[in-house]
């Protein structure tokens, strides 16, 4: 009988400081075995295990073509976060997953992506970028489009200034705090809609970040005729388990560590912004 | 009279002993119904002089009583708070122990010893409650091993009700008071006989070892007619019938705000359920930091913590808690399970500290334009 | 917090020092109650400072201050002063400390009649005519509940503090450790005015597991937090007590105005009850 609550161990092989309070942590598992029988999709998470202290679920960041090193951005914010923020390169951390749906990467190919995400939000749909620009001829266009509260929040700098160089692809930041510095956009994600053409019948939407962001920015991508069917969120809840089990995730009838953490937008539409759910 | 091994057996109340006997034999921990501290909660028995004999329940919300009525009767006790949850779902259930090493660390499950338990008394919510929490922990995708070890050795003694407590509905809930499924065996207390059923392999393999004479037609309608005329007599019902739809377009109703004034956010409600699975993990290091417990505790809707999140609290207010955990019970337990999250015991009714009546509130809540009693206040006190 | 430490003995022990205010010692001998832990205490820790144990005084600073007891006189409340300057981490252990303890209902009496009555040289007496909680006076970083405290909470805080993680201090009820535990409900099956659905777990729901009402120890669930419908519900418990439990008024008073009486909302509630005395 498999046991899902078994923790395995993994080492830190790299501590990436990605903003005052954010680190990216590359992890590898340390049983051989366990490391080559884990494979993930882009969009679904670990639970990252510290000794002592407990469980906290961390979406996948890395490119689901290189598992060998996982990697997972977070914020040091709670009582188990801010503990894995003490730790250094050599340091043990444990992994159990991968779990949830991913993005429907498959679903997505011959299609234009349209990618929008805000603040820390962006993290579970790295992995995804870089799985479609490795396959870039089976995609259409790509628009990134990404806004933070303050430049200082605008993580993996290089990765977006990479993205940019890919053929048929576009990325758009903005900031709503701005410095000197910004060169991009000034305001909120959904002002960068009328800054790209968008083919509603090619389109697949995949977004995330605050759910406030989701609720304002839906309906806008839909009044320029993209069906919710064709957009998806990534969503955030308390989790203790990962399996369904434990009963914290729940969305309305969606238990998010199972049915989610991706779901296809007219399916959490009537619950997303419901007080209490 | 035929000596049988078929499935319909009777028993006379003085010779349940060898019932019980029987299963000592066959190496089962023999548990049901004792009293303590004014109610009943299962103990580990080797006699039926330890069952709750002559005593009866008296429940209504809020309030439990037990009275001594003098009689021999085995199961005049409905039920005590504890459904068949703890036996299977455990309040405390260790996962692993973690040891730090050089390198990380290692973890050991800590699955619980096999062993078998024979319960006696359970009733036919508590089963409902225990098929559908079967479900849950092992469903499709995981078979929760430590759930499933304690499942395996569970031997279930049912006792059909021939009286309804004014809390009991299952018979609305259509689970009760008959058991249906998820039994071994089953038993209808009538007068002196009890009239014994079998529902699996294992009950009628113990019901060939104690010989019992094949019941009477008689017997076998009048625990019928008894069964009966206890759904019959329950003056609670639930509506289920306009669920899920019906509650989830109630959100913004305003009988929450009536609700969550008299509310406690205690958890007693999701304690006491058989079906509430809400677990919590705890890890707990010893002070070298060597060595670490990781166990799931039994959690609840109405904490503070269960809807936290990254600094702030998707469920604040008792309004928002007591909305999550009535909406999912009856109306999201159906799109996630197939089956309401309710069986009709009435144990949120008793065991709730101020006596909040799960039927009534539904009912209030499902009732448009309804202008609700006033929370309470100071202003409404004595 | 402390920064986090690799394992033990390869630092420093933490010095730690236990301060006494007004109270009867309960909670400091709940350290020595430690029993077979306190080997361990003492390995993990350098008790710098606990006359109660050891007449050997060393003078700060320290890494954690454990302070029992209220403020009363006002030599305390510049003792206090002194202490929080001396501590990295400051913690106070028990009622007294952390909401003002029994002798707290003072606050609704007239303390210059008391010492009339009670002192043959009254005039000797230097006492405020309050009792207040340790966090009136300087910032507090954690808060233990109890009269006493319950020696494995102390020891779990200990535990996450020497390795620099934030200590997880419960503010669910009584309740639901009640009912983990196989209790049966005192207030309903016997009647009793229970204050366990609305007082802090932490310890063990040692009252209702023999048979008695819990009478709130450990303060309030989910401590003083405001605005309206947030728990704990002091209001609808003490309607439950009066109406259906046939407590008059003034026994409602003295339900919520017990050993963490001066604290809200036990305090705002035996404040409403006794306008109806």
């Amino acid at each position: 009988m498999v046991n899902p609550y078994v923790i395995h161990p993994a080492t830190i092989v790299e501590k990436i400081r990605e903003a005052e309070d954010i680190t990216t942590y590359r992890l590898q598992l340390v049983d051989v075995e366990a490391q080559r029988r884990f494979r993930f999709k882009a969009g679904q998470f670990n639970m990252v295990y510290l000794f002592g202290v407990g469980e906290v679920a961390i979406s996948i960041v890395s490119d689901p073509d290189e598992p060998e090193l996982l990697d997972h951005t977070i914020r040091a914010v709670g009582r188990t976060t801010k503990a894995i923020a003490a730790l250094q390169p050599g340091d043990a951390l444990g992994i159990r997953g991968p779990f949830g749906a991913g993005w429907p990467l498959e679903e997505a190919k011959g299609r234009n992506i349209v990618i929008v995400t805000g603040g820390l939000g962006c993290a579970p749909v790295v992995g995804a970028i870089e799985y479609i620009f490795r396959r870039r001829e089976e995609y259409g266009s790509v628009k990134i489009l990404h806004g933070v509260k303050t430049p200082h929040d605008l993580l993996y700098r290089e990765r977006f200034d990479a993205w940019r160089r890919h053929p048929d692809t576009e990325v758009l930041l903005t900031s709503d705090q701005p410095d000197k510095t910004w060169r991009y956009h000034v305001g909120v994600v959904t002002e960068l809609f009328e800054q790209v053409s968008i083919d509603p019948e090619k389109s697949m939407v995949l977004m995330c970040g605050p759910e406030i962001m989701m609720r304002l920015g839906v309906p806008i991508l839909m009044r320029r005729g993209i069906p919710a069917t064709a957009m998806y969120v990534s969503l955030e809840r308390h989790m203790e388990c990962g399996i369904g089990l434990c009963g914290h995730c729940q969305m309305g009838p969606y238990f998010l560590c199972k049915d989610g953490p991706v779901m296809r937008y007219d399916r959490v539409e009537q619950w997303l912004g419901r007080a209490g759910v | 009279m035929p000596m049988v091994s078929q499935s319909c057996g009777v028993l006379p109340r003085v010779d349940l002993q060898r019932l019980l006997d029987a299963l000592s034999a066959e190496g089962y921990r023999v548990v049901g119904p004792t009293v303590r501290e004014g109610s009943v909660v299962w103990e580990t028995i080797s006699s039926v002089s330890e069952l709750p004999i002559g005593w009866r329940d008296q429940q209504e919300p809020g309030r439990y009583r037990l009275e001594q009525t003098g009689s021999q009767e085995l199961f005049g006790v409905v039920h005590g708070p504890q459904s068949l949850k703890p036996f299977v779902f455990a309040p405390r259930e260790p996962l692993l122990q973690i040891t730090r090493r050089q390198d990380g660390f290692t973890t050991s499950p800590t699955l619980p010893q096999p062993e078998r338990v024979a319960v006696i008394g359970a009733r036919a919510c508590d089963l409902a409650g225990l098929v559908i929490q079967d479900r849950i922990f092992m469903n499709e995708t995981y078979r929760d091993p430590y759930y499933a070890t304690r499942r395996e050795g569970l031997f279930v003694i049912a006792v059909n009700c021939t009286r309804a407590l004014a809390t009991c509905f299952c018979a609305s809930m259509e689970t009760g008071p008959r058991a249906q499924r998820g039994y071994d065996l089953a038993v209808t207390e009538v007068d002196e006989q009890l009239l014994v059923e079998s529902g699996s392999e294992a009950g009628r393999d113990i019901l060939s070892t104690i010989l019992v004479p094949a019941a009477s037609d008689e017997l076998i309608s009048a625990a019928a007619s008894s069964i009966h005329a206890c759904a019959q007599s329950q003056i609670r019902r639930l509506d289920h019938s306009r669920l899920p739809q019906a509650l989830y377009e109630a959100h913004e109703h305003p009988r929450w705000d009536d609700v969550a004034g008299r509310c406690l956010a205690c958890t007693n409600c999701t304690m006491v359920c058989p079906t509430c699975f809400c677990h919590t993990v705890e890890e707990t290091p010893d002070l070298s930091h060597q060595h670490a417990a990781h166990a799931r505790l039994w959690d609840s809707c109405f904490t503070q913590e269960h809807g936290y999140i990254h600094g702030k609290n998707i469920r604040p207010t008792i309004k928002d808690r007591y909305r999550m955990w009535l909406t999912h019970k009856l109306a999201s337990w159906i799109d996630q399970f197939g089956t309401s999250g309710c069986v009709g015991c009435g144990r949120c009714i008793t065991w709730c500290p101020v006596g909040i009546d799960v039927t009534e509130e539904l009912s209030a809540l499902l009732t448009p334009d309804v202008q609700p009693p006033l929370a309470l206040q100071h202003k409404d006190g004595p | 917090m402390l920064d986090r430490q690799k394992g033990s003995g390869e630092q420093r022990r933490p010095r730690v020092a236990v301060f006494k205010f007004a109270s009867c010692d309960g909670c400091q001998l709940s350290i020595l109650n430690l029993e077979e832990d306190l080997l361990a205490v003492g390995e993990a820790l350098d008790l710098a400072y606990f006359p109660e144990a050891s007449s050997e005084m060393k003078p700060g600073p320290y890494d954690i201050a454990l302070v029992e007891g209220s403020i009363t006189t006002a030599e305390d409340a510049r003792r206090i002063l002194a202490v929080r300057q001396q501590a990295k981490v400051l913690i106070t252990i028990g009622a007294c400390a952390t909401a003002g303890g029994i002798q707290a209902l003072r606050n609704w009496a007239d303390v210059e009649a008391f010492k009339q009555a009670v002192y043959p040289s009254p005039e000797y007496i230097q006492s405020l005519s309050t009792s207040t909680p340790i966090s009136e006076h300087i910032h507090v970083d954690f808060e233990l509940w109890g009269c006493p405290i319950d020696k494995n909470q102390l020891l779990r805080v200990i535990t996450d503090l020497v390795v620099g993680v934030q200590p997880r201090l419960p503010g669910d009820s009584v309740c639901l450790e009640c009912k983990r535990r196989g209790h049966v409900c005192v207030l309903v099956a016997k009647g009793i005015p229970c204050l366990g659905p609305v007082t802090r777990t932490g310890c063990g729901a040692i009252c209702p597991g023999m048979g008695r009402d819990c009478y709130g120890c450990f303060g309030p669930s989910e401590g003083e937090r405001k605005g309206p419908g947030l728990p704990p519900n002091t209001v609808s418990l003490a309607t439950r007590f009066h109406r259906e439990l046939q407590l008059i008024p003034v026994e409602v008073v003295r339900r919520f105005r017990g050993i963490n009486g001066s604290v809200s909302p036990f305090r705002t509630e035996s404040e409403a009850w006794e306008k109806k005395t």
